[in-house]
């Protein structure tokens, strides 16, 4: 039995900082905003994420890995429990996660141009290519390389880039 | 079986099975990007699937505590029989053609969005969970796959043609998603509403596409096939789960 530190809710946070989306590795759980909650009961630590899409794969590993992150650090009893409601959504990246997607050359979500199912054809979202910030790019596919992507193209520097859909 | 586990098993297997046949889409998609798409899809709906099926397995459990092997998402995908399977024929089907894969995705996907816009209010918490989250997905389903029955219908002489016979195939199975089965009559879900929406936006949607709705079914007596959601299935059911099931049977309990 491992003994257990006491560490406050701050300190979890912060070693959540560490540890990625295996998908895109520049984004942390906590950009990412799939960590709801932290909940310190006694000497149980229970982190409680939200999938973000149903068939995502990469939350099994991100679940795996908060556990052994906390464990690594001397957290005993941690638990990792998944809730699906109230249902995810791209306004809980973080800025910071926004930024850093950017950077690494996907365009980030932003909500401007919802879309509504009830139109067909309806117009893409405008996005920014992250490469030279030109808005005159297109849509290529409504899905991409993962399932919260969407692959877009720049009309003006010409490259292919990745969009992270708004959802 | 109470009716909440036998519905929840049921909305489940549409997705897993439907799932199962677009993954077989992967590396034969027509062309790169529809080929990443479609396999999206059914990565989608296996993610459906699994929340469906953990929901499952804990009623199921908790309805039987002293079983000596409890269920669970994986037992319940690979360890049942075809009969045990509750999902509708029409998503069993072989994926024929593009026309016809394509085809089967818009009727199944306005179907599911109708059907999860009522059930994200159900009073089961859990359920309208599911549903919730899973809208947002289906949305870009519908939008896809809508996009697709206009393009093909409305677009060669080939593919206009290839559209049709999928239509013809496809819509003797379009029937059973409004006929309630008995487990689905405590649900408090509104199939005749479904319905009515149901044919509204699929009419606008094939209207578009220049497709004909088959006459018969405009005065409602085309012949329906049911029975997938009591579990009497085509025979094409058993070949898929034996594929499905495959490396569960030969290996019981293996994982990688
Ligand atoms: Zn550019």
């Amino acid at each position: 039995m491992m003994a257990t530190k006491k560490i406050s809710e701050k300190e979890i946070r912060s070693l959540l900082e560490e540890v990625k989306d295996p998908e895109i590795p520049v984004l942390s759980v906590i950009d990412l905003g799939v960590v709801r909650e932290i909940k310190i009961t006694g000497d149980v630590t229970e982190v409680i994420i939200t999938p973000t899409y149903s068939g995502c794969p990469a939350m099994d590993v991100m679940s795996e890995n908060i556990k052994k992150m906390l464990t690594a650090h001397g957290i005993g009893n941690v638990k990792v429990t998944s809730v699906l409601s109230p249902a995810w959504t791209t306004e809980w990246m973080s800025e910071e996660g926004k930024r850093k997607l950017k950077e690494f050359g996907i365009a980030p979500p932003h909500p401007i141009y919802k879309k509504k199912i009830e139109r067909l054809f309806a117009p893409a979202e405008q996005v920014q290519c992250p490469h030279c910030n030109s808005n005159n790019t297109h849509r290529v596919s409504e899905f991409g390389s993962t399932a919260c992507k969407a692959l877009y193209v720049c009309d003006d520097c010409k490259e292919p880039f990745d969009y992270f859909k708004c959802h | 079986m109470n009716s909440l586990i036998a519905y929840t098993l049921h909305l489940a297997d549409n997705a897993l099975i439907l799932g199962q046949r677009n993954s077989e889409w992967c590396g034969h998609g027509p062309v790169l990007e529809q080929d990443i798409a479609i396999t999206n899809i059914s990565l989608d709906l296996i993610g459906q699937a699994r929340n469906f099926y953990q929901y499952a397995a804990s009623l199921i459990n908790h309805s039987d505590g002293t079983a000596a092997n409890p269920a669970s998402e994986d037992s319940l995908a690979y360890l049942r029989t075809e009969r045990e399977f509750k999902n509708l024929l029409l998503v069993e089907l072989p994926n024929g053609d593009w026309a016809q894969t394509v085809l089967r995705q818009f009727f199944f996907s306005q179907y599911q969005y109708l059907l999860f816009q009522q059930l994200q209010f159900s009073k089961d918490e859990q359920i309208a969970a599911i549903a919730a989250k899973s809208i947002k997905e289906v949305s870009y389903h519908l939008r896809w796959s809508s996009e697709w029955v206009i393009r093909l219908g409305d677009g060669t002489r080939e593919s206009h043609d290839r559209m049709e016979k999928a239509m013809n195939e496809l819509w003797a199975y379009t029937g059973e998603m409004f006929e309630p089965a008995g487990y689905e009559k405590e649900m408090a879900v509104e199939s005749e509403k479904i319905k009515k929406e149901w044919n509204e936006k699929v009419r606008q949607v094939l209207e578009e596409a220049t497709l004909t709705l088959q006459p018969a079914s405009e005065k409602g007596s085309v012949f329906m096939h049911t029975g997938g959601k009591n579990g009497i299935h085509t025979e094409y059911m058993g070949h898929l789960l034996t594929e499905l099931q495959y490396m569960q049977r030969a290996y019981p309990g293996c994982e990688w």
